[in-house]
C-alpha cells in the first residue's frame, strides 16, 4: 500500500453509528445518548420505587398491631433497612440523575453530555448495585442494622448482608460521583454561546449545586464505608470499641455525606418545581436570582449541618450549638424558594393539570417537613424526639412530600417531551388525589406518635399507640394503590396517547424548541436564545403558540420566539461536522 | 361599600395570630412533663408550635387562595402579568425567617443552658485511662504525665459483668453476639452531655445511678449502696445523675416524660442530670436501634416520694446481699476453663472434650 493509499484509507469516513435510540433494544444496551440514559435511569429507579414501596407496606403491615405477628423481628429490621436504602439510593437519587441527564443538554442547547461514555458507565453501575442489594434478601442474610448502619451493631449482626450493603453503596456512590462530574462539566462548558449563567433555566442551577455537593460529600461516605468494611472483614477496630475504636467517628463520617444527601435528593426537584410552576401559571418565575443563589446557599450550608443527627450521641455541648445555628439558617434559603413559588402563582393564570397539581402538592407538603425540620434543629427539643416517629414523619414529609411529589410533577411536565405523547389528565388527577390523601394519612399522625413516645425502628410497641398506627397503615395502603393508575396511565399514554406536538405547554426553555421526542443530537444546528427562560407575558414573548395548535411546527415554529436557527458558522450537512 | 385590602390583610393577620397563639398552647401533643427539665423544653416546643402554626397557615392559605383566585378560566390563553421580582418584598421574606430562626436559636440556647448543656464539667476532656497508658507508643506521653492513671475500679463495668453472669440476663440476650466481652476496655472516654443546670453546676449530684445498656435490658446500679436492679427508682425533687455506658452496641436512654435522651455508647461513658418532679411509673425506652428485639428493650422508671424511695432502697440492699452470695457461688474463677467455656462454645459446634484437651 502506498503512502497515498494509506492516507486515503485512514481518512475515509467510516460509518460511525450515531448514539441515540433507534429501537427498543437500545434501552437495554450500552447506549451513550443522554436521552436514552435519562430514560434508563428514570425507568430503573421507578422499578426500585415499586420494590421499596412493597417493603414499606410490609413494614406498615407489621406495625398495624403492637405485637410481632407478621414477620420475624430480624426480617422486619431487614425490611426497613432495605426500604430506606432502596428509596434513597435507588429511587430518588437516580431519578434526579435521570432528569438531569435528559434535560441538561436540551436546556443548554448541547448535543449531548460532556462525557457520553462516562455517562453510560455511571448508569450501568445502578442496576447491578440494586440487584446485589435485593439478592441479599434471597441469600437470607439481608442487612438489618438500619440504613445508617451504625457500628458496633452493624459489625455484630448479619455480616454477609452488611458486606453486600457496603459494596452496593460504594457502587452507587461511585455512580453518582461520575454523574456529577459529567453534569458540572456539561453545565460549565457546553452551554450555547449567548447563554450566560443568568440565562440558564433554574433546573440547571439546581443540578449545578447538587453536583457540587455530591462531589464534596460522597467521598467521605465512601471512606467511612471502606473503614467499616475493614472492621467487618479484616478485624480492624476503626469503629469497634472492643479494640479502642470509636463508633461516634463513623457517625460523623456517615452524616457528613448523608445529611447533604437530603439536599442532593431535594435540590433537583426544587429545580424541577421552578420549571413547572411558571409554565403552568403563565408568569415569569418570581425572583430568578434569589432562587438560583438560594440553591447554591443550600448546597454550601448543607455541608456544615451534619452533627444535628448526633445531638444525643457523644458530641460536646458547645458543638451542638454550632450545628443548631447552621441547621436553623438553612431554613432561610429554603423559605426564599417557597415564597418565590407562591409569588409566581400569585396573579397568574394557573392551569390545573397533573404537573401543576403535583407542584402545588409539593409546596404544600414540603412546607410541613421544613417547619418540623426547624423544630428538630432546636437542641433541647431534638433531644426529646430524636430517633422517634416525629423524625420519621419529618423525613417522609421532606422526601415523599418533597422529592417524590417533585418527581411526579416533573414526569407529568416532561412526559410529552420524552415520549411525544400527552399523558391522560384524568388519571393523572386521580393519581394526585390518592397520593395526597395517602401521604397525609400515613405521615401526619406520626408526628403525634413520636411526641408521645414511640421510638422508631421497632417491630413491637406500646399498645396505647395501636390506633394511630392502624391509621398510618391504611394510609400506606392508599399510597400503594395510588401508583396503579400512574403505571397504567404512563404505559397506555406512551403507546396510544394523543400526539403532543413539540411544545404543548407553550414553554420558553430550550428543551421545548425541538421535536418531541427530540431527535438524535437534539437540535438542528445550534439554537439561538431570543428571550430568557421565563419571559411569560412580556411583550416580546406575546406571540406564543396557542394551546390548541393542532400541529405545532418543528423546532419552535415561526410563532416561537425561541427559534432553533441553524448557525451559519456550523455546516448544516452532518457529514461535514 | 368595598373594604380596602389593607384592612383585610390586617384582619387576616390578627386572626392568624390568635389561632397560632391558641394552638401553640393547646395542641395536646406531648405526654405529661415529669421532670423540671421537661417543663422548660415544653415551653420551647409551644413557642415553636405557635410560630409554625402561623407559617403553615400563611403558606397553605396563599396556596389555596391562588388556586381559587388565579385559576385559568376556560378560553383564556393569555399570560399572567409579568411580575419578575420585587426587591423590598424579597428582602422582607428573607429577613422575617432569619429573625424567627435567630429568635428560636436564642430561646433554645437559653433552655439548653438551663437544663445544664453548658455545665463546665461537660467540656473536660476524657481522662487518660489505664488501658491507653499501656498501649504501645504511649510510653513518652506516659512519662511526661505526672498524674497516675486512673486505677479506681470501674463500677459500671464490674456491675455489668456481674449482670452478664446472672441467668436472668442471659435469658434475654444472646451472649455470643458480644465481641470479646472479657477484653472490653474500661469505660474511659467520658462524654457528659446534659450536666448540672447553672445553679447546680459544679456541685455533685444528689443521687448517682450507673446504667448499663445491653441487648436487650437495662441494668441499674446505685454506687452508694451497691444495689443492682432492672428498674429505675428515683425520688421526687432530688437531682439525679445517670452515668451510662453500653456493653455491646449503642443504646439510648429515653424517658419521654422527662424529655431527655442520651446514647449509651460502648467504650464511652455519658451522663445526664435531671430532677424528677411528678410521681408515677414511666417507660424507659431504648431509642437507638440495637438489634431485632430493640422494641422490647424497655423497663420502668418509678418516680416516688423520698420516703418510699428510701424504703425501696432498704429492701433492695437486703435482697441484694442474698443475690451477691449466690453470685459468689457462681464465680467463674472457681470453674475450670472448659466448664466456663462450654455454654459459649456449644453453639459453635465445639465439643467439651476438645476444650478439655486444649486446656490440659
Amino acid at each position: 500500500m502506498t503512502q497515498a493509499q494509506l492516507q486515503e484509507t485512514a481518512n475515509f469516513p467510516v460509518l460511525v453509528p450515531e448514539p441515540g435510540e433507534r429501537h427498543w433494544r437500545d434501552y437495554f444496551s450500552f447506549n451513550t445518548d443522554h436521552k436514552v440514559i435519562g430514560l434508563q435511569y428514570l425507568v430503573t429507579s421507578f422499578i426500585f420505587y415499586c420494590i421499596g414501596g412493597v417493603m414499606a407496606d410490609l413494614v406498615r403491615t407489621e406495625l398495624r398491631t403492637p405485637e410481632v405477628d407478621f414477620v420475624t423481628p430480624e426480617v422486619y429490621n431487614s425490611l426497613f433497612t432495605l426500604h430506606a436504602t432502596i428509596m434513597i439510593f435507588l429511587w430518588i437519587l437516580p431519578a434526579g440523575a435521570g432528569f438531569a441527564n435528559y434535560l441538561i443538554p436540551l436546556m443548554i442547547g448541547a448535543k449531548d453530555m460532556a462525557f457520553p461514555r462516562l455517562n453510560a458507565v455511571a448508569f450501568w453501575m445502578v442496576p447491578p448495585a440494586g440487584l446485589l442489594l435485593i439478592a441479599s434478601l434471597v441469600v437470607g442474610d439481608a442487612p438489618d442494622a438500619g440504613w445508617t448502619s451504625y457500628p458496633p451493631l452493624s459489625l455484630v449482626t448479619g455480616q454477609v448482608g452488611e458486606g453486600i450493603w457496603i459494596i452496593s453503596l460504594l457502587l452507587l456512590g461511585t455512580s453518582s460521583i461520575l454523574g456529577s462530574i459529567n453534569f458540572l462539566v456539561t453545565l460549565l462548558k457546553m452551554r450555547i454561546p449567548g447563554m450566560g449563567f443568568h440565562q440558564m433555566p433554574l433546573f440547571c442551577w439546581a443540578m449545578f449545586s447538587t453536583s457540587a455537593l455530591v462531589l464534596l460529600s460522597t467521598p467521605v461516605l465512601a471512606a467511612g464505608l471502606i473503614l467499616l468494611s475493614f472492621d467487618l472483614i479484616a478485624g480492624t477496630t476503626f469503629f469497634n470499641p472492643t479494640g479502642g475504636g470509636d463508633p461516634v467517628v463513623y457517625q460523623h463520617m456517615f452524616w457528613f455525606y448523608s445529611h447533604p444527601a437530603v439536599y442532593i435528593m431535594i435540590l433537583p426537584f426544587f429545580g424541577a418545581i421552578s420549571e413547572v410552576i411558571p409554565v403552568h401559571s403563565r408568569k415569569p418565575i418570581f425572583g430568578y436570582k434569589a432562587i438560583a443563589y438560594s440553591s447554591l446557599a443550600i448546597s454550601f450550608l448543607g455541608l456544615i449541618v451534619w452533627a444535628h443527627h448526633m445531638f444525643t450521641s457523644g458530641v460536646p455541648g458547645w458543638l451542638r450549638m454550632f450545628f443548631m445555628i447552621t441547621t436553623m439558617i438553612i431554613a432561610v434559603p429554603t423559605g426564599i424558594k417557597i415564597f418565590s413559588w407562591l409569588a409566581t402563582m400569585w396573579g397568574g393564570k394557573i392551569q390545573f393539570n397533573s404537573a401543576m397539581l403535583f407542584a402545588m402538592g409539593f409546596v404544600g407538603t414540603f412546607v410541613i417537613g421544613g417547619i418540623s425540620g426547624v423544630m428538630l434543629a432546636a437542641v433541647p427539643f431534638d433531644i426529646h424526639v430524636h430517633d422517634t416517629y416525629f423524625v420519621v414523619a419529618h423525613l417522609h414529609y421532606v422526601l415523599f412530600g418533597g422529592s417524590v411529589l417533585g418527581i411526579f410533577a416533573a414526569i407529568y411536565h416532561w412526559f410529552p417531551k420524552m415520549t411525544g405523547r400527552m399523558i391522560n389528565e384524568f388519571w393523572g388527577q386521580v393519581h394526585f388525589a390518592l397520593t395526597i390523601i395517602g401521604l397525609n394519612m400515613t405521615f401526619l399522625p406520626m408526628h403525634k406518635l413520636g411526641l408521645m413516645g414511640m421510638n422508631r425502628r421497632v417491630a413491637q410497641y406500646d399498645p396505647k399507640f395501636a390506633l394511630i398506627n392502624e391509621i398510618c397503615t391504611y394510609g400506606s395502603y392508599i399510597l400503594a394503590v395510588s401508583t396503579i393508575p400512574f403505571i397504567i396511565n404512563v404505559i397506555w399514554s406512551w403507546l396510544y396517547g394523543k400526539k403532543a406536538g413539540n411544545n404543548p405547554w407553550r414553554a420558553l426553555t430550550l428543551e421545548w424548541m425541538t421535536t418531541s421526542p427530540p431527535a438524535i443530537e437534539n437540535f438542528e444546528g445550534i439554537p439561538v436564545l431570543a428571550t430568557g427562560p421565563y419571559d411569560y407575558g412580556l411583550e416580546k414573548a406575546d406571540e406564543g403558540v396557542p394551546l390548541s395548535d393542532p400541529d405545532p411546527v418543528l423546532s419552535g415554529g415561526p410563532n416561537s420566539v425561541l427559534r432553533a436557527e441553524p448557525d451559519p458558522a456550523v455546516a448544516a450537512n452532518p457529514e461535514d461536522r | 361599600m368595598k373594604i380596602p385590602s389593607s384592612i383585610w390583610t390586617l384582619l387576616v393577620g390578627i386572626g392568624l395570630t390568635l389561632i397560632s397563639l391558641w394552638y401553640g398552647q393547646n395542641h395536646g401533643l406531648l405526654p405529661a412533663a415529669a421532670s423540671d427539665e421537661a417543663v422548660l423544653i415544653d415551653g420551647l416546643f409551644n413557642a415553636m408550635m405557635t410560630v409554625s402554626t402561623g407559617i403553615f397557615l400563611i403558606v397553605e392559605g396563599v396556596l389555596i387562595y391562588c388556586a381559587f383566585k388565579y385559576r385559568r378560566r376556560a378560553g383564556d390563553s393569555e399570560d399572567g402579568l409579568p411580575v419578575e421580582g420585587n426587591v423590598p418584598l424579597e428582602i422582607l421574606w428573607t429577613a422575617i425567617p432569619a429573625v424567627i430562626v435567630i429568635g428560636i436559636s436564642v430561646y433554645s440556647f437559653e433552655v439548653y443552658n438551663d437544663i445544664g448543656g453548658f455545665d463546665p464539667h461537660a467540656i473536660h476532656e476524657s481522662p487518660m485511662t489505664q488501658s491507653s497508658m499501656t498501649m504501645p507508643g504511649t510510653a513518652i506521653a506516659a512519662t511526661l504525665n505526672d498524674t497516675p492513671g486512673n486505677t479506681a475500679p470501674n463500677l459500671n463495668q464490674e456491675k455489668s459483668d456481674e449482670a452478664m453472669q446472672d441467668p436472668a440476663t442471659a435469658a434475654v440476650r444472646n451472649a455470643e453476639q458480644i465481641p470479646q466481652k472479657q477484653n472490653a476496655p474500661g469505660v474511659g472516654s467520658v462524654a457528659p452531655t446534659i450536666g448540672g443546670s447553672p445553679e447546680k453546676a459544679g456541685k455533685p449530684p444528689e443521687l448517682v445511678v450507673n446504667v448499663t445498656g445491653l441487648q436487650y435490658a437495662w441494668i441499674f446500679t446505685y454506687p452508694e449502696t451497691g444495689i443492682t436492679t432492672g428498674e429505675l427508682h428515683v425520688p421526687i425533687g432530688r437531682e439525679v445523675q445517670i452515668s451510662m455506658t453500653a456493653n455491646d452496641v449503642i443504646h439510648a436512654f429515653w424517658v419521654p416524660e422527662f424529655r431527655l435522651k442520651q446514647d449509651a455508647i460502648p467504650g464511652r461513658q455519658s451522663e445526664i442530670r435531671f430532677t424528677p418532679k411528678q410521681e408515677g411509673d414511666y417507660a424507659l425506652i431504648c431509642a437507638e436501634l440495637c438489634g431485632p428485639y430493640h422494641g422490647a428493650m424497655r423497663t420502668q422508671v418509678i418516680v416516688e416520694k423520698p420516703e418510699a424511695f428510701a424504703k425501696w432502697m432498704q429492701e433492695q440492699v437486703a435482697a441484694n446481699t442474698d443475690t451477691l452470695n449466690q453470685a459468689v457461688a457462681l464465680n467463674p474463677a472457681d470453674l475450670s476453663p472448659h466448664e466456663f467455656l462450654t455454654p459459649y462454645t456449644k453453639d459453635m459446634g465445639i465439643q467439651p472434650e476438645i476444650l478439655k484437651q486444649i486446656h490440659k
